[in-house]
C-alpha cells in the first residue's frame, strides 16, 4: 500500500536529517580538539615553573600553611563535579556524575557532611533534578575554559577552604574530572586538591637538587602568593583536561550515531523497496486475476 | 657570551621568551634589575612594566598583573597570572 511507502520515505528522510547534525557534530568536535589539546599543551609551561617554585619554597622553608594543614573543625568536605555543558558526548558526563557519587558515598560512609559544586549544566540539571543541594555552580564554558573561569572556580573554593567552620568552612576539596589519556580513552578521576600534599616529591626524582633561593620579601610571602596560584593552575588544568575528554568524547559518540543513522537509512531504504515491489506485484496480479474473471465470464 | 635564558609565562601559556641580557621587573619590593650571574631568586611581583633587553633587536615591554619570577642559573621566569607584550617591542625570538 502506498501509505506503507510513505512511512518509510519520511522516516529515511528524517533519519538522513540527523546524520547531517551528527556528522557535523562530529566534524566540529574534531576540529575543536585539536584546540583543546594545544591549550593542555600551552599551559605546561605556567604550570611546570610554579610546580618547581611551589618546591622550591617547601625545601626551604617551614610549610606550615593554612592550605597544606588538615582541618579538624569541620567534616564538610567539598566536592567539584567537572562535566560537560551539553550532551552528545557519549557516557562522558555520566561516568564523571557516577565517580562523584560513588566518592560521595563514600565520604559519607566516613561521616562527612557533603558540598557539592559542579562545573557544567550536565551535572547541575542531574543535581537539580535530585534535588541535591549544590553551593555555586558554573556553566557555558565547558569545552573551552579560560584561565578567568579556572580563576573564579578557585576563588571560591579556596574561600570555602579557608572559611570558619560555622560560615561553611569545609576541610577537604575533591575534584571529580576526567583525564584525557588519549582520542580513544577519557578516564573519569578523583583528586584531593585540599589540603595539598606535602609538596616535597613534586620535582621528579633525578631532577638536578634546587639551588638556595633568596626569597623577596620573605619565604612565607612567596609562599602566601605561590600557594593559591598552585591550586589554580591544577583547577585550570584539570578544566582544561575535561574540556579535551569532552570534545574526544563526543567526537567518537557523534562518529558511532553517523554510522548507525547510516544502519538506519539502508534498512529503511531496503523496506521501502521492498514494500513498492510488494505493491507492484499485488496490483499486478489484481490486474492478471481481473482480466482473467473478465476472460472466463 | 653568557647570557639569560628569558620566559614569560601565564596562565593561558608561553607570552615570550629569549635570550636576553637584562630583565627588569615590578616586584612588591621595587623594580629589580637581573644580570647574567644574579643569584637565585624567587620574587613576588606586583602588577607593572617588565622590560626585557634581548641579545639583538629592540627592548621587548611587557605588562603584568602580579605573579612571581624566579632566577636560576641564568634562566628568568617571569610567571605572571596575565602578561601582555606592548605590541611593535619585538617578537619572540623563537
Amino acid at each position: 500500500m502506498g501509505g506503507q511507502q510513505r512511512v518509510y520515505r519520511q522516516r529515511i528522510r528524517s533519519t538522513q536529517s540527523l546524520k547531517k547534525i551528527f556528522r557535523a557534530m562530529e566534524l566540529i568536535a574534531a576540529s575543536r580538539i585539536g584546540r583543546a589539546r594545544a591549550n593542555v599543551t600551552a599551559t605546561t609551561p605556567y604550570a611546570r615553573a610554579i610546580t618547581r617554585a611551589v618546591s622550591a619554597v617547601a625545601t626551604h622553608a617551614n610549610v606550615n600553611h593554612p592550605l597544606t594543614s588538615d582541618r579538624h573543625d569541620t567534616n564538610r568536605v567539598a566536592i567539584l563535579v567537572v562535566t560537560s555543558d551539553r550532551g552528545m558526548a557519549g557516557a562522558y558526563s555520566a561516568s564523571a556524575i557516577r565517580e562523584a557519587e560513588r566518592l560521595a558515598g563514600k565520604l559519607a560512609g566516613e561521616g562527612k557532611e557533603i558540598a557539592l559544586y559542579a562545573s557544567g549544566r550536565r551535572a547541575v540539571s542531574y543535581f537539580t533534578f535530585r534535588e541535591r543541594p549544590l553551593v555555586r555552580t558554573w556553566t557555558g564554558s565547558s569545552d573551552a575554559p579560560t584561565a578567568a573561569i579556572a580563576e573564579e572556580i578557585s576563588d571560591a573554593l579556596l574561600a570555602a577552604f579557608l572559611a570558619p567552620a560555622d560560615e561553611g568552612g569545609v576541610g577537604e576539596l575533591h575534584v571529580v574530572y576526567t583525564q584525557f589519556v588519549n582520542m580513544v580513552t577519557q578516564r573519569p578521576r578523583v583528586i584531593r586538591m585540599l589540603p595539598l600534599e606535602v609538596v616535597e616529591g613534586v620535582v621528579e626524582p633525578g631532577d638536578e637538587a634546587l639551588p638556595l633561593y633568596e626569597f623577596e620579601p620573605s619565604a612565607d610571602d612567596v609562599l602566601d602568593a605561590l600557594l593559591p596560584r598552585y591550586i589554580r593552575t591544577r583547577i585550570h588544568s584539570c578544566l582544561l583536561e575535561a574540556a579535551a575528554s569532552e570534545l574526544a568524547a563526543r567526537q567518537r559518540a557523534m562518529h558511532t550515531a553517523t554510522d548507525n543513522a547510516e544502519d538506519l537509512i539502508r534498512m529503511y531504504t531496503r523496506l521501502a523497496n521492498q514494500a513498492r515491489q510488494s505493491e507492484i506485484t499485488q496490483e499486478i496480479s489484481e490486474i492478471v486475476s481481473g482480466a482473467d474473471a473478465l476472460a472466463s465470464s | 657570551m653568557a647570557h639569560l635564558e628569558v620566559e614569560l609565562v601565564d596562565a593561558e601559556g608561553r607570552v615570550w621568551s629569549g635570550q636576553a641580557t637584562m630583565v627588569t621587573a615590578p616586584t612588591v619590593e621595587g623594580e629589580i634589575g637581573i644580570l647574567v650571574g644574579h643569584e637565585p631568586l624567587l620574587a613576588v611581583l606586583r602588577a607593572g612594566e617588565v622590560r626585557v633587553k634581548p641579545l639583538e633587536g629592540p627592548v621587548v615591554r611587557g605588562t603584568v598583573t602580579g605573579g612571581f619570577l624566579s632566577v636560576d642559573d641564568d634562566v628568568v621566569t617571569l610567571v605572571a597570572d596575565e602578561a601582555v607584550v606592548v605590541p611593535g617591542t619585538g617578537a619572540s625570538t623563537r
